[in-house]
This record gives C-alpha cells, sequence and structure tokens, in this order.
C-alpha cells in the first residue's frame, strides 16, 4: 500500500493512494455535503454537491471522483464553493417537484438534510414544475419521479449489490429519468427480486414502500454497508 | 393559525406591535399604509392574492416570506404540474359538478385563477424567510424576537429552516 500525503484545508492529510480526496477528506474528519455518493458502491459525480478546490486546477473538481495524487493542495469550503453549493441545491428544488410537506421522507430525507446544511431557507431559481410520473406497479414499491433528482443511486445499488440491473436511466437533459427494465412498470420486471435495496439506497422520497404515509419513510443505509463489508470479508452473520 | 400557537408569548408581541391587518386575528379589510412588518403567508394563486401582495409590499418597510406556501408555492402548486388552471377548473365545476356544472366567471367578484401558482418572492422583493409546512411556533418566536429588538434573525439549522 503506497501512501499520498496532500493538503485538505491546510492540513497535513496521509491517504491511501487510488483512494478519493472525498474519502481522504473524511478521514481527516473534514465534511464535504454529498448526495450521489453512497458508501459500498461506486461513484459517478452526479450531483455535484461534493465540488471542491486544488491549488494549480483552473476547474472545481467532484472530490467523489477526485484522486487523490502527491502534494495536492486542496480546499474544500470557500465562500464562493459554499455559494455554488446552495445554488446546485436550490437548482435540485426547482427542477423537480418537491413538495416536503406531503412526502413520505420529510424528516427522512437527505436532500432536505442538505438544503439545511448550505443554509437554504428559499430557492432564487424559478420553479420548472415538470409533468412527471409515478408508478406503483411494483407489489411492494413504488417510484415517483417527481421527486428523483436522478443520482443514480438505485441503478448503482440494484447492479453492484444486488446485481439485478433493473434500473437505468433514460433520456436526455430534462427529459432524463430512471427507468426500470426497458421503461416498463416496474412490477413487469421479472429481474427485479423485490430486494428493497433501491428503497434503502434513494436520499429522497422517491422510492418508497407501499402503504407509508408522509414522513414515513426511514432508511436502513447501514443494511447496504453492512452487505458490503460482509461480502468483501466473507462474514454472513450481523 | 401557527401564530396563534405562541400562545402567551402573544402578549409579549402585543406590548410592542400593534396588529393592523390581518385575515384571522382584525376585521380591518383594507391594508393600511406604512406598516412595519407583514408576514405572508399562502402562495400567489388567482388576481386578489397578487393584487393583496403588490399592495403589501409597496405599503410594508419588512415584508417576511411565512410558511412553505408562500416560500416554495408547495401544495397549491401542484397544480402548475397539470399546466395551466383550466384542468383544474373543469375538473372542479364540470366534471364533479352536479346539477348546473358551470365555470365560475364573476369578474370583481369572484377572483381568477392565475395560471400558475407562485412563491411570492418570484413576484416581490422579500426581507425574510420562515419556511416550515407549517412554521412551528418556536421556530416564528426565534424570527420575531430579534426583529422586535431591531435585529436579524438567524435563520440556520433544522429548527429555523427544513421545509415540510
Ligand atoms: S424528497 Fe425530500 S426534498 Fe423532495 S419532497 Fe420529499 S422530503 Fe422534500
Ligand atoms: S428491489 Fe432490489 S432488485 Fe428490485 S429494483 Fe430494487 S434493488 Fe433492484
Ligand atoms: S430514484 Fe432515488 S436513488 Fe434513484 S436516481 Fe432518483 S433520487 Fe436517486
Ligand atoms: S457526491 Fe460527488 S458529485 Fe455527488
Amino acid at each position: 500500500m503506497s501512501v499520498v500525503t496532500l493538503k485538505i484545508n491546510d492540513i497535513d492529510v496521509a491517504a491511501e493512494a487510488g483512494k478519493t480526496v472525498l474519502d481522504a477528506a473524511r478521514e481527516a474528519g473534514i465534511r464535504i455535503p454529498t448526495l450521489c455518493h453512497l458508501d459500498g458502491v461506486s461513484d459517478v459525480g452526479a450531483c455535484r454537491l461534493c465540488l471542491i478546490e486544488i491549488k494549480g486546477i483552473p476547474k472545481l473538481l467532484p472530490a467523489c471522483v477526485t484522486e487523490v495524487a502527491e502534494g495536492m493542495d486542496v480546499t474544500t469550503h470557500t465562500p464562493q464553493l459554499d455559494e455554488y453549493r446552495r445554488m446546485t441545491v436550490e437548482m435540485l428544488f426547482s427542477e423537480g417537484n418537491h413538495v416536503c410537506a406531503v412526502c413520505v421522507a420529510n424528516e427522512n430525507c437527505e436532500l432536505q438534510d442538505v438544503a439545511i446544511e448550505v443554509g437554504m431557507d428559499h430557492s432564487r431559481f424559478t420553479y420548472r414544475f415538470p409533468e412527471r410520473g409515478v408508478d406503483i406497479s411494483h407489489p411492494q414499491f413504488g417510484i415517483d419521479h417527481n421527486r428523483c433528482i436522478l443520482c443514480t443511486r438505485c441503478v448503482r445499488v440494484c447492479d453492484e449489490i444486488e446485481g439485478a440491473h433493473v434500473w437505468d436511466v433514460a433520456g436526455r437533459g430534462a427529459a432524463a429519468k430512471v427507468i426500470t427494465g426497458l421503461n416498463q412498470p416496474w412490477g413487469d420486471v421479472d429481474a427485479c427480486t423485490a430486494c428493497g435495496k433501491c428503497v434503502d439506497a434513494c436520499p429522497t422520497g422517491s422510492i418508497f414502500r407501499k402503504g407509508s404515509t408522509a414522513s414515513e419513510l426511514d432508511r436502513d443505509r447501514g443494511k447496504l454497508e453492512f452487505l458490503v463489508k460482509a461480502r468483501e470479508e466473507n462474514q454472513w452473520t450481523r | 393559525m401557527s401564530f396563534l400557537d405562541l400562545d402567551e408569548w402573544l402578549f409579549e408581541v402585543a406590548k410592542f406591535a400593534d396588529i393592523v391587518y390581518s385575515p384571522v386575528a382584525s376585521d380591518i379589510k383594507d391594508y393600511p399604509e406604512d406598516v412595519d412588518v407583514c408576514l405572508v403567508e399562502g402562495a400567489v394563486a388567482n388576481e386578489e392574492n397578487l393584487e393583496l401582495l403588490y399592495k403589501v409590499r409597496q405599503r410594508t418597510k419588512f415584508v417576511i416570506s411565512f410558511g412553505d406556501c408562500a416560500v416554495t408555492a408547495n401544495v397549491p402548486a401542484m397544480r402548475n404540474m397539470l399546466g395551466s388552471s383550466e384542468p383544474v377548473l373543469k375538473r372542479c365545476y364540470l366534471e364533479l359538478g352536479d346539477k348546473t356544472a358551470q365555470l365560475p366567471h364573476e369578474p370583481g367578484i369572484v377572483p381568477e385563477l392565475l395560471d400558475r401558482v407562485r412563491p411570492i418572492h418570484e413576484l416581490v422583493e422579500i426581507d425574510l424567510f420562515i419556511p416550515g409546512c407549517p412554521p412551528s411556533a418556536p421556530r416564528i418566536q426565534a424570527a420575531i424576537e430579534p426583529l422586535l429588538k431591531g435585529e436579524q434573525p438567524v435563520m440556520e439549522g433544522r429548527s429555523m429552516i427544513k421545509f415540510g
């Protein structure tokens, strides 16, 4: 194991080569807000909340998909970065249809948590109010596209942990959405084992267990981490 | 109504402030001139809301966007996803109308619905946002108490700015 040394917010940090800046920052006790990152599955850099500055690089980079390098000089929080993060969250709210008051995830939502963290008391962007669907064809679960932020955590967890690959992203730009099977109703997709991992992975109220009413959705993220760890270390008891 | 949950603290407010206009706590029909602070609740859904909002902004020093409907347009705006006010009116007054199904149209008496329900800050300048559905009494108190002393409240953290 080779180790590189770098600076994060002027603190000297040693990290295993190949690790991401996000991992290194976390190990150093520095919190960077994230949404699309989920421990145990691959990173894709989709949400842009973890953007950081690296000295000598003229653009901002997502910490979750940037590998540490020797001598790197990283800044995770500046007034400008904080402002961009807040704008990103505001855009996520304006882009979809988030009505927290009637959402299953109210109080248990990572998007809400991040909004609080970045200090968002309102969105300065005009709300789009797109017309989006809800699919409740699955006997146990439902997906409400109005609350989906396209983080693709469901896609990755179903593919990489469950091995079923039910989810994908279809469409472009404003028309992009997560689909099940080949854009079939979720209930018709034979590959779905109804394991519920996507329910646990989703940071918002998009994927929910049927029958949960407003604010009832409580997720067990630990379950996903447990599964990954157990697989890696061959421990099959909890 | 959530404001009334402030219970006995309302007596404190009453020491410093006169209630000059309120849909629930006073009988005054016209919004007066020279108001110091106004808590505006609700999204802008019809022409009357819009007119009143402009009047409020014109005549008020410090306008507060109060509650999720004012701040995000919230539940009332769920009709925006249908494109315009038409599908909602049709559904309510024609499809579900009993004997004399007709669309309401009485200019000057029944305010026309706007095509889009909007949060108030999209229409006028706002001085403070108090989100929440509804904002809890402690949140309201924590936001208003500094104002009474001429200070700006700190709107940070779960207790002050969580939606829903
Ligand atoms: S998913 Fe989260 S942010 Fe969106 S409506 Fe539900 S609680 Fe609010
Ligand atoms: S329930 Fe399991 S198999 Fe089905 S879509 Fe979700 S993660 Fe994939
Ligand atoms: S459904 Fe949930 S997990 Fe999947 S992309 Fe949307 S927000 Fe992310
Ligand atoms: S967590 Fe890095 S881009 Fe989403």
